[in-house]
């Protein structure tokens, strides 16, 4: 998905002379391509969030399209006042893309995790928050960034993810994977994958499931969400995020606020309001944080049981 | 420094600073005046503007950092003609846009500042632009010595010589106060000028409220070729005000009417 969204980032700049990238401290080799066919719009700078937001924000507003990669972490705490003040107060065109959303540095530890990035970036007025299913999806979705107002922060996942998305892709709008009875299962980033494997098994026990996959967090599809939401009695979100501030939230907010004629049953599948504690790899962290097609299974049955 | 009298023009630009206080009873009084006359040498004589045209893409871009000196930064672009005078009187109010820091959307005014330690980073992304573009308009930000206590300063710092900006020109409001006392007691700065030298700044210094000393340095731009520039302004922090002068109490004020104001503008008017 990494590989995907900067093959992007070069492909949209070979077309569009607006186009900047600015690398903080980059693995050795990174984009190179862009670096040797259009170096005066490649900037390899350090490791210096902070400077590289607010720089960035100076470049947008003169007019330039900026995409800025590094580890998600440090593209969202450590800047997080540039984001919302040089970059959000000012709607500046600059795309951050944030490597390792969720525990895929789980083997780095804490220092590493993105696990609060939506939800702080979901509290900046103007941000847009992006976190795709699979490169398929990454690809549609990137051309799109290029004219969208404000800056964007995309959650990358995982390189190498299975592709489970399919069909057209506009930023700010949810997708119905599968439609159901029963429950729905909603769905952010790499989640899609867990409930499309989740499904296959409910269906077996005769539970008949729903898909609707939130790949844009803000601005939200309230509508259509709302409109999904009516036909069905349970409800699950699935998120490798915190269970604060996330998509489970951002659902909570929407079904509590709904005047629905009928009790909605909801739960969230997330992270704890914890540090992760120990490494191993991303894999072995979702299942010892109980985000797995198993878990989903679990509590979907308890659910409508 | 010796106290010069300030000319017309100068004390002009703080009485009408302090009409502004008066109307909303608060305000960042001392460092306006600190910056007061860098103001005045920039807007009568060095930036390329067009006040019936903000927006003109080869203006030269001004960027006041320190956001809280924005009082005599609104008198000076109402007195230039950016928006008219008589909004000045609204400041702080719920329906104006002239607020205790600079927003964008005031004509003239190219970023909102006001937390401390952003104006020069994004400073460097437009010089960077500029250079990009083979543009020839000029940057300026105008940062504090309070506001040089931030690592975002230090940290664009060494990347306006990297990048080679000598269309880039930083002024230091050095006026050795903050909001808490004198910088030397909460952290010294110095030695300064070296700093920004090792930083790979072309560095001058002047007297930051003697018009002729800034002007004469900035009249010529690059200071040097390749190398961004930084001008050192030793200033006083409430200049202008016997009582405000180097004092503490009068960097941040909100109890501004009746007689405070009256010996304000006595004191304005008495200050030789």
């Amino acid at each position: 998905m990494r590989k995907m969204s900067l093959e992007m980032v070069y492909r949209l700049a070979k077309k569009d002379k607006r186009i900047y990238f600015i690398g903080s401290d980059l693995g050795y080799g990174t984009l190179s391509r862009f670096e040797k066919e259009m170096p005066e719009r490649f900037l390899k700078e350090g490791v210096s969030e902070a400077y590289i937001i607010a720089m960035a924000a100076g470049l947008a507003l003169e007019g330039k399209i900026v995409y800025i990669n590094t580890i998600a972490t440090f593209l969202t705490r450590r800047c997080f006042e540039q984001i919302v003040i040089d970059l959000a107060l000012h709607k500046a065109k600059v795309r951050l893309i944030g490597s390792g959303g969720g525990l895929v540095y789980a083997p780095l530890g804490p220092t590493h995790l993105a696990i609060e990035d939506i939800a702080i970036m979901r509290a900046i007025p103007n941000m847009t928050v992006i976190a795709c299913a699979d490169a398929k999806e990454m690809e549609k979705m990137m051309p799109q960034t290029v004219d969208w107002p404000g800056p964007i922060y995309i959650r990358l996942a995982k390189g190498n993810d299975q592709i489970v998305s399919r069909g057209s892709f506009r930023i700010g709008k949810v997708y119905q994977y599968a439609q159901g009875k029963d429950v729905l299962l909603v769905t952010t980033g790499i989640t899609l994958q867990l409930a499309m494997e989740a499904r296959k098994k409910l269906e077996r026990k005769k539970i008949s499931v729903g898909i609707l996959h939130v790949p844009t967090l803000k601005p939200l599809d309230k509508k259509t969400i709302l409109k999904i939401f009516k036909s069905y009695r349970a409800i699950i979100s699935i998120e490798e995020h915190s269970l604060t501030g996330g998509l489970g939230s951002s659902m909570a907010e929407i079904i509590s606020e709904a005047d629905f004629a009928d009790r909605k049953l909801f739960r969230r599948i997330a992270l704890p309001d914890a540090f992760p504690a120990g490494y191993g790899s991303q894999k072995e962290q979702l299942v010892k944080n109980n985000i797995t097609a198993g878990d989903i299974v679990q509590t979907a049955v308890k659910l409508v049981k | 420094m010796k106290n010069k009298d300030l000319d017309k023009q100068s004390k002009y630009i703080r009485k009408v600073v302090l009409d502004m206080l008066a109307q909303a009873g608060r305000g960042h009084l001392a460092s306006a005046f600190s910056i007061t006359e860098i103001l005045l040498v920039l807007y009568n004589h060095i930036l390329k503007y067009r006040p019936n045209n903000p927006e003109w893409p080869n203006r030269d871009r001004f960027i006041l950092s320190k956001g809280q000196g924005c009082l005599s930064y609104y008198a000076i672009l109402a007195e230039k003609g950016f928006f008219p005078k008589e909004k000045l009187t609204s400041f702080c109010q719920a329906e104006t846009f002239l607020g205790g820091h600079p927003e964008h959307a005031i004509p003239g005014v190219e970023i909102s500042t006001g937390s401390l330690g952003h104006g020069l980073a994004v400073g460097i992304g437009m010089a960077l632009a500029a250079k990009r573009d083979k543009k020839h308009h000029r940057v300026f930000v105008l940062i504090g010595d309070g506001e040089s206590n931030e690592g975002s300063v230090w940290e664009a710092a060494l990347y306006a010589a990297k990048h080679r900006l000598d269309n880039l020109i930083v002024l230091v409001d050095y006026n050795k106060m903050q909001s808490w006392g004198a910088t030397k007691e909460i952290v010294d700065l110095e030695p300064f000028a070296d700093k920004w030298l090792s930083f790979g700044f072309a560095v001058r210094e002047t007297d930051g409220h003697d018009k002729r000393q800034i002007y004469s340095q900035l009249k010529r731009l690059p200071f040097k070729k390749n190398k961004p520039g930084l001008l050192i302004c030793h200033t006083v922090k409430g200049k202008g005000i016997k009582m405000t002068e180097n004092n503490p109490e009068w960097h941040h004020r909100r109890d501004l009417k009746g007689e405070i104001m009256q010996n304000l503008y006595q004191g304005l008017e008495d200050y030789r």
